[in-house]
């Protein structure tokens, strides 16, 4: 589905990630662990365009026979592509309503131009209410149904979350990146939000790649996992081995 | 929704201003006729305006170049033929506008879309780069307008402006166009793209994970807004009959700007209102910059006296109250909550 080949980020003098390579398999839930400032961030913005890698390639790999180079190109043809993103801290569109923000996810792929959407021709119409529709089931999905005319900036934080995994969801990842999807949340929530995870990936056929901080929730729902510290990937593999490996041991705890 | 209720209200205040323009035709007099015109201009003008610098989150400040274009447009191709020899005496006209005459309702719309396209010629460049710059280049362009309008003699009369504009302009035009716009900007924001345009002013990094080509969608807002703002410029022009360069100099930006703030960014019904209450302060208050005569005592007028009490009530209204004068507080702490 992804593969990072190399993939090297400086920021002036900083290096943010240092030849990184990756690979996340259909299907898969994959980890991305390491400590503050390790680079983990970096890593998904670099896949999503927004920052152009100083060095090396990603490909993204959506179904067979079809292969893109993700480098150079922009958020928005990326996120068509089919790899879409929540971020660490949540990026609402705060003043819109909860279900204009999960409506606003579906708008790469209407396919009405913009005039019928003001004469509001049958056609449009149509797409609209369908839109309407998968946006309030995807609000039942969160549990945020109730919520849906509330302004997204005055939900508590553990919803402005959730709102945004239903945002991210509205248009249709392939590929979902979630960036510490239980930060700040408690262990209740956090358990809540494993379940969660592994219910949508079946639900909508998702990859998914996972920055966490909690590692009982990367442990538990990985496949496969990275470590980075200072830019440089130290250990990869099951859970169970990367739990074993003295260096992450000793990063975590350097830490911690 | 209270889809409803809000069609409902919709029709009935289309049907009262429908009413009120009748009765205003009858009853008043040719002054206040020309308020009740300039202020269906002005609704139009700051619903366009709002569009981009409300709706889309971008700054821009050419409202004064773009009604330039469209009065231009609308004086040029509307005027009589006889009427152009008679005004351009001092150099003949370009000899491909000489015999244009065309009806009101063709030119209003060639003078939008000549106006949404030098839009999109300059908005593109300065959307593409950084949108910081918008305010700068549309001022600019503004000004390079008017200078450009000044000196091209064969095409615009130069500085001795058009006279004899035929006045096509009257209430049902003014506020047919206001009802346009007002229907238009309000069926672009319910839908997918104008909800698209909220987003990008909430958050453009988020806008663009979420696939919003960020590009296009500035340019489309700023397109739109400069053909109602050319449309307006149009029928300004076939309301006054006379134009000249000087008259789109930035303090027209600014009475337009000053509407959009208090009516609040991003609100359409309070739009309409501010539009209407500033076009009649603007005459009320005219007096302020005329000289006083209270019987006793004279009082010299200060000119510019207006804008300085307009300018401090813009000030106000953005230190105390950003969401603009006429919004309800409702959810107010919830928008200022966020970090
Ligand atoms: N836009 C940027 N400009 C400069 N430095 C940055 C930028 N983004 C990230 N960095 C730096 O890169 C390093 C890695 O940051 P980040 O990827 O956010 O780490 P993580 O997500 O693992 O906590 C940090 O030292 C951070 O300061
Ligand atoms: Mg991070």
């Amino acid at each position: 589905m992804l593969r990072i080949e190399n993939l090297t980020m400086k920021f002036g003098g900083v290096v943010a990630c240092s030849s990184f390579s990756a690979e996340v398999k259909r299907g898969q839930i994959v980890g991305l662990i390491g400590p503050n400032g390790a680079g983990k961030t970096t890593v998904f913005n670099v896949i999503t365009g927004v920052y152009k890698p100083t060095e090396g390639q990603i490909f993204f790999h959506p179904r067979d026979g079809e292969t893109h180079q993700l480098v150079g190109l922009s958020p928005d043809r990326i996120a068509k592509l089919g790899i879409c993103r929540t971020f660490q801290n949540t990026r609402l569109f705060g003043q819109l309503s909860v279900l204009d923000n999960v409506f606003i996810g579906n708008h790469l792929r209407l396919k009405s131009n913009v005039l019928s959407s003001v004469l509001r021709i049958p056609s449009y119409a149509r797409e609209e209410r369908e839109i309407y529709e998968k946006s309030l089931y995807l609000l039942e999905k969160i549990g945020l149904q109730d919520f849906k005319d509330e302004r997204a900036s005055s939900l508590p934080y553990g919803m402005q979350r959730r709102l945004e995994m239903a945002r991210a969801l509205a248009t249709e990842p392939k590929l979902l990146l979630l960036d510490e999807p239980a930060a700040g949340m408690n262990p209740q929530e956090t358990r809540e939000l494993t379940d969660f995870i592994q219910e949508i990936k079946e639900e909508f056929d998702l990859t998914i790649f996972l920055i966490e901080h909690h590692m009982e929730v990367v442990m538990e729902i990985s496949e496969r996992i990275y470590v980075l510290d200072h830019g440089v990937l130290i250990a990869e593999g099951s859970p169970s081995e990367v739990q074993r490996n003295a260096k992450v041991i000793e990063a975590y705890l350097g830490v911690g | 929704m209270n889809e409803q209720r809000r069609t409902r209200l919709a029709l009935l205040a289309l049907v009262g201003t429908v009413l009120a323009l009748f009765l205003a035709n009858k009853y008043l007099d040719d002054y206040k006729i020309r308020i009740i015109n300039l202020s269906g201009i002005y609704v139009t003008l700051g619903l366009s305006m709002n569009l981009i610098n409300g709706f889309t989150g971008l700054f821009s400040l050419g409202h004064a170049g773009f009604m330039a274009v469209g009065a231009y447009t609308v004086g040029l191709l509307t005027m009589p033929i006889p009427m152009k020899e008679m005004n351009f005496f001092f150099q003949p006209i370009v000899p491909w506008l000489a015999n244009v005459e065309m009806g009101f309702l063709p030119a209003l719309l060639v003078a939008g879309l000549i106006s949404a396209f030098l839009g999109v010629l300059i908005g593109a460049p300065v959307l593409r780069l950084r949108d910081d710059y918008l305010a700068i280049a549309t001022l600019g362009f503004a000004e390079i307008i008017r200078v450009v309008f000044t000196n091209t003699q064969s095409l615009t009369n130069g500085a001795l402006g058009l006279k004899g504009i035929p006045n096509y302009t009257n209430t049902w035009w003014s506020w047919g166009v206001a009802f346009v716009t007002i229907w238009f900007v309000s069926f672009l924001i319910r839908g997918s793209y104008g909800k698209a345009f909220m987003a990008i002013r909430e958050d453009e990094i988020a806008a663009e994970a979420m696939g919003i080509n960020l590009f296009r969608h500035k340019v489309l807002s700023f397109a739109f807004a400069s053909f109602f703002a050319g449309v307006a410029g149009g029928l300004l022009a076939s309301l006054l009959g006379t134009i000249d360069p000087n008259m789109f100099r930035i303090t027209l930006t600014f009475n337009i700007l000053l509407i959009v703030v208090l009516g609040g960014l991003g609100r359409i019904t309070g739009t309409v209102v501010a539009a209407v209450v500033v076009t009649v302060m603007m005459e009320a208050l005219r007096f302020l910059d005329e000289s006083i005569n209270l019987g006793f005592i004279q009082i010299k007028g200060i000119p510019g006296m207006r804008m300085v009490i307009f300018s401090i009530i813009l000030i106000l209204v953005v230190v105390l109250r950003r969401e603009g004068l006429l919004t309800r507080l409702k959810g107010r702490e919830a928008s200022y909550a966020e970090n």
